[in-house]
């Protein structure tokens, strides 16, 4: 049983909650003889691939590091310049590593409040009176489930695709929220949940349903 | 077992063709205006799930399901759009998608010489094709009411 991530996010669509479980690492590092075959784009915050795929290379990862250095925006840590390193014959050959972009925290809450409208569009354009929104979404690499509660507040977990059960986890989850989160009398609603119990049991939640499945809870 | 719509777009967001069958339910706003909020919701979902998957995707987005309805989508490498809603049941509605664009859409469509690209598909055949593919189609249940 793979879970990828769960967010929480309230009512007016803010993400008060997040965390990252067995989130896969994909970097992938190889040496290249001049000229280069893959096609860089250079912009002033990252050097990313934008065509050439190769060798679990894709488009869209960005280069961190030039021969074991890390790169920093378009430099190296010692200040030179990549794309002049990249276009010298005389550097190769050359040592690349490219990974699949992370995302940073606002990038996080960005998509969260994102889903939200797509969330209402959905229960919207129904074919059918009395839709609810998004219940299950699935894409070929990760299927996302949301719970909404009758508060508002929605459960999201990224899952692997063939994954029975996960709508335990969630009302699960929602049962740990009602516990340690609203529970708490330092916690604001609607506001970020920072609550060591909260993350603890969730913790601890996820790694039991890792081991025996969702049965075990 | 239903087949409630069909929507056909092509890469640029223009809607070719909609189809209706059992729809229960309008949305209450034009349909011009219905394609275009539909079109930008698969746009943000496409773009949702790109940064979101924890691997590299390949098709991306498949579907979605809500308590009533499931949206189907079939996006092929020349960006042409196929959106297809069921009931929450039906299976092996990817394929089927598949079976409309290559056996409907290129053959009366496509070959068409009098279809120009990027304009609303009009042609009566297609439309008819295409309504008796459904109509045999196994997923195209009654109406339940």
């Amino acid at each position: 049983m793979v879970i990828y991530g769960v967010y929480i996010v309230n009512k007016s669509g803010g993400l008060i909650f997040n965390l990252d479980h067995n989130l896969p690492k994909i970097e992938t590092e190889k040496t290249f003889s001049y000229p280069l075959d893959i096609n860089l784009e250079y912009e002033p915050k990252r050097i990313s691939v934008s065509f050439g795929q190769r060798d679990g290379i894709n488009v869209g990862h960005h280069l961190v590091s030039v021969n074991g250095m890390q790169v920093n925006g378009s430099v190296l840590e010692d200040g030179r310049d990549v794309r002049e390193i990249i276009e010298s014959k005389d550097s190769y050959p050359l040592s690349l590593k490219f990974s699949r972009p992370k995302m940073t925290t606002n990038e996080k809450i960005f998509l969260a409040s994102m889903f939200y409208p797509l969330f209402a569009i959905a229960s919207q354009l129904s074919p059918e009176p009395k839709s609810s929104g998004i219940e299950v979404l699935e894409a070929d690499t990760f299927r996302l489930h949301c719970f909404q509660t009758l508060t508002g507040v929605k459960f999201m977990i990224f899952a692997e695709n063939m994954q029975a059960g996960i709508d335990v986890l969630l009302r699960r989850i929602y049962e740990l929220y009602a516990d340690y989160v609203l529970k708490n009398p330092f916690y604001s609603l609607e506001m970020p949940i920072r609550c060591e119990l909260f993350d603890t049991n969730l913790q601890a939640l996820l790694d039991q349903v890792e081991k025996g499945g969702v049965a075990s809870i | 077992m239903t087949i409630y719509n069909l929507y056909i777009f092509d890469k640029l967001g223009t809607l070719l063709y909609y189809g209706e069958w059992n729809r229960l339910k309008q949305s209450g706003i034009t349909k011009d205006e219905e394609a275009k909020l539909m079109y930008g919701m698969l746009f943000s979902i496409k773009s949702f799930v790109s940064k979101i998957s924890p691997v590299e995707p390949r098709e991306g987005f498949l579907y979605y399901k809500t308590n009533k309805y499931a949206l189907h989508y079939l996006e092929v490498p020349s960006g042409l759009k196929f959106v297809l809603n069921t009931d929450n049941t039906s299976t092996g509605i990817r394929e089927f998608l598949q079976n409309i664009y290559t056996k409907i859409w290129v053959e009366y469509v496509v070959r068409n010489p009098l279809w120009t690209i990027g304009t609303p598909v009009s042609s009566d055949i297609f439309k008819a094709k295409l309504d008796e593919y459904v109509k045999q189609s196994p997923l195209y249940g009654a109406k339940l009411l």
